[in-house]
């Protein structure tokens, strides 16, 4: 019984890493529907540029927030400069794109940073069964996605965004700036990915650190149902508990496998995801 | 001396694919009137409607909005000049509620006046305010063509462009639609740029009418004048 209780808790620590990665993904296929395979590279760089930060100024908190605010602007960028000018042509196109620039950034973060592992502390302890390092995991992704929902919700930006992700034409005869919001929803899912890697890289930084991370990240997103933000969340939380049982009872090596056959048992019983919302009536 | 037109258009051109859907389109819209644009399907007006709010790019010719050139700006600033449009199927956003369409017509407002412009649609539309908490798309055809009027004048334009605003409804909420907009066009001085299929319905409520055919205007008169021609009602009017 002790040993449920621990792998539930490590389950759901990890698990809110993968919501969080899940999270970021569903923004960007809701208002664009692209799925951007460029964002563990987006946010390898960003958890890169913590690590520098973090050893100039001897600061971690100062690193983490330069996370953050690398994650948003490289999002920004991506959004303007790439997948903007293919925006007119298939997904496929703009999927391409993000494919091609996961090479380049992981190619590039070798070069700039090394391909050896460097030593990326925890933020806080993380031995024990629920370490203080776990719940903050929780504590910030719970928060973070709290605040995405109230944004979306309650404020006049957030209507704009949903506006422009729903019905791009629609909202441009409204008044809404579309291309400003695809941008903005770029920025801030990429801001949501840093976090992520935050908490999922220690104790090492390396080019590759991210790849499995986000292939679960991915899982919980398809899972979820990748027009659904509550999806990813639940869907994160899912595979990562998931994953936990798994390597726990039967095994760590059999994680990969467990994650494939969570996709392949959810998607032969709802093809869209577990959460996916029933498709509007197109007027 | 009569009021300078507020809105202008001169020689507009314009190309669907590789058809020229509008050629070297001309006409002038005024403050308090209704101006039913008329012709058969595929005669260019949607695409007319679509040039004038920004929707479709002009291959030649001018918008002019107070005399100002608007011939190249994007659609979403028109919208803070001045223009609303009302496109074809009502151009509401069926994932978000009712509330939420109309309040999104209403961002670029100040703050403060936002409220009031809510109410004021829900005042006009009263079937929309007890559905305000709803998705727009569990509406009726004609509670969607209200809210997009109703999110159309949250912004509180000055020319209302309305593409074809009887489609799908019955002829009793097609009449009322139309007397509503004449009320609006009187109460709110605003020009109103209707384009439509049903012509009688469009020219009964109307101050002038015009008739394109092939993208080119081939009449241009007052609804009684079109009325009266049996040559021009059958040709293009279609009854």
């Amino acid at each position: 019984m002790d040993r449920f209780v621990d792998l539930t808790l490590n389950g759901a620590a990890n698990g809110a890493v993968y919501a969080a990665l899940a999270l970021s993904l569903v923004i960007i296929y809701q208002a664009t529907r692209v799925v951007n395979f460029a964002q563990p590279a987006l946010a390898l760089i960003a958890v890169y540029i913590a690590y520098s930060v973090s050893g100039l100024t001897g600061r971690y908190w100062l690193g983490f927030a330069a996370a953050l605010l690398a994650g948003l602007l490289m999002g920004a960028l991506t959004e303007r400069l790439l997948i903007r000018s293919v925006h007119d042509r298939s997904p496929l196109s703009a999927v391409i794109v993000t494919l091609g620039l996961l090479l380049v950034l992981q190619g590039a973060a070798g070069m700039i940073w090394t391909n050896e592992p460097h030593s990326f502390p925890y933020p806080m302890d993380f031995r024990g069964r629920f370490s203080a390092s776990d719940a903050f995991a929780l504590v910030s992704v719970g928060t973070a996605a709290a605040l995405v929902f109230a944004l979306y919700r309650f404020t006049p930006l957030g209507l704009r965004m949903r506006a422009a992700a729903h019905r791009p034409e629609a909202a441009r005869v409204a008044g809404v700036r579309v291309g400003l919001m695809l941008t903005t929803g770029w920025a801030l899912a990429s801001a949501i990915g840093a976090l992520a890697a935050m908490l999922a890289v220690p104790p090492f930084v390396s080019p590759n650190v991210l790849d499995a991370v986000f292939v679960y990240g991915i899982t919980a997103a398809v899972v979820g149902g990748l027009d659904n933000p509550f999806g990813a969340l639940a869907g994160g939380v899912l595979v990562g508990l998931g994953l936990s049982y798994v390597s726990g009872y039967a095994g760590p090596e059999l994680a990969p496998l467990a994650c494939l056959a969570i996709l392949v048992a959810v998607l032969s019983a709802r093809p869209a995801g577990l959460f996916a919302a029933p498709s509007a009536r197109k007027v | 001396m009569p009021e300078p037109a507020l809105l202008r258009i001169e020689g507009l051109t314009a190309d669907y694919g590789a058809v020229r859907a509008l050629s070297g389109v001309s006409m002038a819209f005024e403050k308090g009137r209704v101006h039913a644009v008329l012709g058969a399907n595929g005669a260019g007006k949607t695409t007319l409607l679509r040039a004038i709010g920004g929707l479709h790019p002009v291959a030649a010719g001018r918008v002019l909005l107070r005399g100002d050139d608007v011939t190249r700006m994007p659609v979403e600033q028109r919208v803070r000049h001045g223009i609303a449009h009302v496109p074809e199927g009502g151009g509401i956003i069926v994932e978000l509620t009712v509330a939420e369409n109309i309040r999104l017509g209403a961002l670029w407002r100040r703050r403060s006046e936002r409220p009031a412009a809510l109410a004021a649609a829900f005042d006009l539309f009263p079937p929309l305010a007890e559905r305000r908490a709803r998705p727009a798309a569990t509406l009726s055809g004609g509670e969607r063509q209200m809210l997009a009027i109703g999110r159309a004048l949250a912004a509180r334009p000055e020319v209302l462009l309305l593409d074809e605003p009887s489609l799908g409804l019955a002829p009793r909420v097609t009449r009322q639609i139309m007397l509503l907009l004449r009320r609006l066009c009187d109460s709110a001085d605003m020009a109103v740029v209707l384009v439509e299929q049903n012509a009688r319905g469009a020219l009964a409520v109307s101050d002038r009418g015009s008739v394109l055919a092939q993208g080119e205007v081939v009449a241009a008169a007052a609804p009684g004048e079109l009325l009266a021609d049996d040559r021009m009602r059958h040709a293009y009017l279609g009854f």
